[in-house]
């Protein structure tokens, strides 16, 4: 089983994990144009490479972020929301 | 009975015989005997019949692997014969035959196999009519090929699950796997050795190269301290970042290693050759431990093929333990035994430079013919290759080459937390396996952090393999994997079929899906799939390894599993009322105490109570609890004032109706918000999954199991509270509907919440989950006087199907907007943002595709279920959500959804009942009680 470390609780057994996919910017919806929002609602990229995603410590409810390549399942740093640029 | 002499037999104990029965017939043996073992000293080879053509098949490797061996115990089918220790009196029988072992009606296939060619059941069960293959094959194809008979009456055994932790595990407890496992804990790292058999040492306890080795190893693993051995004990496969299951009975240990070392040995590979599966055919590793650990003779006359002078050492076993040797077969142009040649020699054997090309025999091996000659024996010892273990190694990544020049496979892995050591290393032998073991253990220590750097590995051992040729014979029967029946002929015509690749080649002929899992075929399939297809064998490799390793029984997998089961505070009291019970997600609910019907009147004419202690309770609290709330839900809460409770409806960013509750302000910073019992979880996480996003100035506590909450509805309801004691005034001037109010009642501190519920006047009494009883209690008592009744689950869905009030996901589905439920009140025009917004506003310019309405059919006529169809013009255009008969109105009850052009109250739809009868339905307001809700306002 995957070890994945959690910013707040130290590394942990993946299945105390929920993944909420990869972090996408939303459009403004006051702007964007119809098409523009539903290719934000239901287009994934899933490009191989590096991608960062919303990831879920089920015990704690706590939320953070994870650059993980897709391609070798590994998971390159993991961080607080507060952290990202 | 008779064994081999001490010292053969280190396993058995001759002073403690043992009697079970084989087939029916009474047969002796040793404590510590397996029971193919005893079988064989009692000279009972033939163990099971094949899967296929129902062959005589006996034992292969001692090694416990193979469908060969597989046995029925009583209650417990396909257990291995060569691991199944010995016990007085076990009941053994064979499976798959028809009849008996010896004979088996289904033998007649063996004479028929030409008309079952490889893959012939892809084509052969088609017809006749629908269904044929599941109604009349599969059936037949099962009595026919079926292994073991289930228990169906089986309890289950206990089962364990639990954890461990360490430096270093160290899979295999041969030399190579003791001695890295010494080095290491003598270096101060914690480790676990396992082993699978009941004592380690490997081959050193059946070869006498290494015997010597193996009583100084044993007794430094006794004296390390940090060295945790576990006998008899499977490692059954590599799961990501070194998580292994390590195996024992009805055990499982979910092992975490930060280093582990495989030292898994090598496997034999059989040669093929026409009834090359006969019983008394069998790996020299085989025929050694049959002498050493159970003193068993191996047969009378014996003939021993050899690519490797390791074939000369199981040659001069056998003259030792008194098989006479008809002859050695060493095919290898100039090959030689070295020393161990020149003793054979002495003795007289005969060594013929040829191969075996065929064997003779009906249950047993009689004769085997080499370069041309046949010679008679009854044993066949072959000792001709073998390959790395790969199936562990393989899974933690590594890959498994052959070198095309030296004719061996080798394994290399990925860099990482893991390590090789001794014959799956290429590294057999006993002097080589040791230090080898001694290495890996330093490259683990200094990957842990330790000092010293590993010596470099020592030059590989292995021999030079030579690779016997495979060759289909004329006349078949020459088999590359005995537990699927497969022949060289059938790979060939799997390779015509198409299937060149051996993955495809795998799934097309089934080679290596048997329980020995390709163990003994990797090497022949290899061969002869790169000779069809012309490739190397590196090209042609070897199949993907998976867990698990070996079987394991399904109880593991449950094992500490157990499923979560949520109670409420009040489950004590339903059950003292002699509730009827009902599973609603993870929580127990009663869902009746007496009649449905008299709960329902009571509700409606007096009052009833109801434990809503199941539904999601979240406290928000923040500067920008309201702004939050505003931004999730669809009505607006940032301008609700405090002490009132207004509905929440949430959506998803599809603007699909997801969840619904009340919440109430308790002060300008501060929201209690209920959710539905079974979104409570998901609500919860969204709520911060998009506070993560939004990073606003709110924090949501989730109090669902904190607060326990009791609704409390009726016309007596107020009457009732009042009689209880109450801290606030509850006169509709004073606490109006759809507001909300922190106090006491019966000396409880509650959260009290106006809401609509069932139509009636209701207070939800939320307390904390502690107090609950004494609530509850004070509740009934007070409410004696005035016709108050507990209300189950039934009762609360009827009385809300009255109203119309919907259950999300019962009355809404994936794509459910709030316009098409008649929700546009709730949805603010206002604010300029919510979740599911922007998708709704799209969604709307769509237009509607359905509605949902109150539906009203005729008195006393059929009745649709739920989610019969309700059909326009013939057309399905939508189902029947709910219904319920009306105990208050004297009829069905309903809702469900209809083309929006017949939304109108008065429209006539046709619904579909499940026996296809059409009935028609008048469409009515969704609320079917009281429309106006005065009652509730009270």
């Amino acid at each position: 089983m995957k070890i994945l470390t959690c910013p707040m609780n130290g590394p942990r057994n993946i299945d105390e994990f929920q993944s909420f996919g990869p972090m996408r910017e939303a459009p403004d919806p006051e702007v964007a144009s119809d098409a523009d929002w539903a290719r934000y609602l239901f287009q994934a990229e899933n490009q191989p490479g590096v991608v960062v995603e919303w990831w879920r410590h089920v015990p704690s409810n706590y939320f953070f972020l994870a650059e993980r390549d897709i391609v070798t399942n590994r998971v390159l740093r993991t961080f607080d929301p507060g952290e990202a640029e | 009975m008779s064994r081999l002499p001490e010292p053969w037999g280190t396993r058995i104990d001759r002073t403690r015989p043992l009697r079970f029965r084989f087939e029916g017939r009474e047969v002796m043996g040793f404590a510590g005997d397996s029971i193919a073992s005893a079988l064989a000293a009692d000279g009972q080879w033939m163990l099971s019949r094949s899967f296929k053509y129902h062959r005589p098949r006996g034992i292969l490797s001692m090694a416990g692997a193979e469908a060969n061996t597989l046995v029925q115990l009583p209650g417990q089918p396909n257990m291995l014969a060569e691991r199944v220790a010995l016990c007085e009196g076990l009941e053994v029988r064979a499976q798959n035959v028809s009849g008996s072992l010896a004979r088996d009606r289904g033998a007649v296939l063996d004479l028929l196999g030409r008309f079952l060619p490889v893959g012939f059941y892809y084509r052969s069960f088609m017809g006749p009519g629908k269904d044929a293959f599941l109604r009349v094959w599969e059936p037949m194809i099962r009595r026919r090929a079926g292994l073991g008979t289930i228990e169906p009456a089986a309890t289950g055994g206990e089962f364990i699950a639990a954890h461990l932790h360490c430096d270093l595990l160290v899979v295999g407890g041969g030399l190579a796997g003791l001695s890295a496992a010494v080095t290491a804990a003598e270096a101060g790292a914690d480790v676990i050795l396992c082993d699978e058999n009941t004592m380690p040492g490997g081959a050193a306890t059946w070869q006498r190269e290494g015997a010597a080795a193996l009583p100084g190893l044993l007794a430094r693993v006794e004296a390390a301290p940090g060295l945790r051995l576990m006998r008899k004990t499977t490692c059954n496969g590599w799961f990501e970042d070194n998580w292994l299951p390590l195996i024992r009975d009805g055990r499982l240990w979910r092992t975490r290693a930060r280093q582990v070392i495989f030292a898994t040995g090598a496997i034999g590979q059989p040669p093929v050759f026409r009834n090359n599966d006969l019983p008394g055919i069998l790996l020299g590793s085989a025929a050694q431990r049959l002498m050493a650990h159970y003193a068993v003779r191996p047969g009378r006359r014996a003939v021993v093929l050899a690519t490797e002078p390791e074939g000369y050492r199981v040659a001069l076993d056998l003259a030792e333990a008194g098989v006479e040797l008809a002859a050695l077969a060493d095919p290898r142009p100039g090959g030689s035994g070295g020393q161990m040649a020149a003793v054979l020699r002495r003795r007289g054997v005969e060594v013929i430079r040829a191969t075996v090309e065929e064997a003779r025999g009906r249950r047993h091996l009689k004769a085997v013919r080499v370069g041309g000659r046949w010679i008679d024996c009854d044993l066949l010892a072959v000792s001709a290759g073998e390959v790395p273990a790969w199936q562990l190694p393989c899974q933690a990544g590594a890959r498994l080459g052959h070198d095309e020049a030296t004719g061996r496979f080798r394994l290399s892995l990925p860099e990482g937390p893991l390590g090789l050591a001794g014959a799956v290393n290429g590294r057999g032998g006993a002097e080589a396996a040791r230090a080898d073991g001694a290495r890996a253990a330093l490259e683990a220590l200094a990957r842990l952090g330790g000092p010293a750097p590993a010596p470099e590995p020592a030059p590989e051992t292995a021999p030079g393999a030579f690779a016997l040729p495979v060759a289909a014979h004329p006349k078949g029967r020459d088999f590359v994997d005995l537990d699927e029946d497969l022949q060289v002929k059938d790979l060939i015509h799997t390779v015509q079929e198409g299937y060149g690749e051996l993955e495809l080649l795998k799934r097309f002929s089934t080679l290596g899906m048997g329980p020995s899992q390709g163990r003994h075929s990797a090497a022949a399939a290899a061969r002869i799939l790169a000779q069809a297809t012309g490739r190397t064998v590196g090209e042609v490799g070897v199949t993907t390894a998976r867990p698990p390793v070996g079987p394991e029984p399904l109880g593991l997998l449950a094992a500490g599993d157990a499923p979560v089961e949520r109670r409420t505070a009040l489950h004590g009291r339903h059950l003292a009322l002699g509730a009827r019970m009902q599973p609603a997600g993870a929580w127990w609910r009663p869902f009746q105490y007496g009649d449905v019907a008299d709960e329902v009147a009571a509700v409606r004419q007096a009052a009833g109570m109801l434990d809503v202690s199941t539904l999601g309770k979240l406290e928000l609290r923040g500067p920008e609890a309201g702004a939050f709330l505003d931004r999730l839900y669809t009505m607006a809460h940032a301008n609700q004032p405090i002490g009132r409770v207004r509905y929440c409806l949430m959506l998803n960013e599809m603007g699909t109706v997801i969840d619904d509750g009340v919440a109430f302000r308790m002060a300008e910073d501060r929201y209690y918000v209920t959710a539905t019992t079974g979104a409570v979880a998901r609500v919860y996480a969204d709520m911060l999954f998009w506070n993560a996003q939004w990073r606003m100035k709110v924090d949501v506590a989730n109090l669902t199991s904190a607060f326990a909450a009791i609704n409390v509805t009726g016309p007596r309801a107020r009457a009732i509270l009042q009689a209880a004691g109450s801290s606030f005034d509850l006169s509709t001037a004073a606490f109006p509907h759809l507001h909300g109010r922190e106090g006491e009642v019966a000396g409880v501190p509650v959260r009290a919440m106006r809401i609509g519920f069932t139509g009636e006047v209701s207070v939800e009494l939320h307390c904390p989950a502690s107090r609950a009883v004494p609530l509850w209690e004070a509740l009934t008592e007070a409410g004696k006087a005035e016709g108050l009744l507990p209300y189950g689950l039934e009762a609360s869905r009827i009385l809300r199907l009255e109203k119309g009030h919907i259950i999300i996901g019962q009355d809404t589905d994936a794509l459910t907007t709030p316009d098409e439920l008649g929700m546009g009140w709730a949805i603010s025009r206002r604010k300029p943002f919510f979740v599911g917004k922007r998708a709704l506003e799209m969604r709307q310019r769509l237009g509607l595709s359905r509605r949902l309405v109150g539906l009203r059919f005729p008195e006393g006529g059929k009745l649709p279920g739920e989610s019969c169809l309700i059909l326009r013009k013939g057309t399905p255009v939508g189902h029947v959500t709910s219904i319920a008969q009306s105990p208050t109105l004297g009829r069905a009850v309903a809702l469900g959804y209809v083309h929006p052009e017949d939304a109108v109250e008065g429209t006539q739809v046709t619904a579909k009942c499940r026996n296809g009868t059409l009935v028609a339905a008048q469409v009515m307001n969704h609320v079917s009680f009281d429309p106006d809700g005065r009652r509730q306002e009270m």
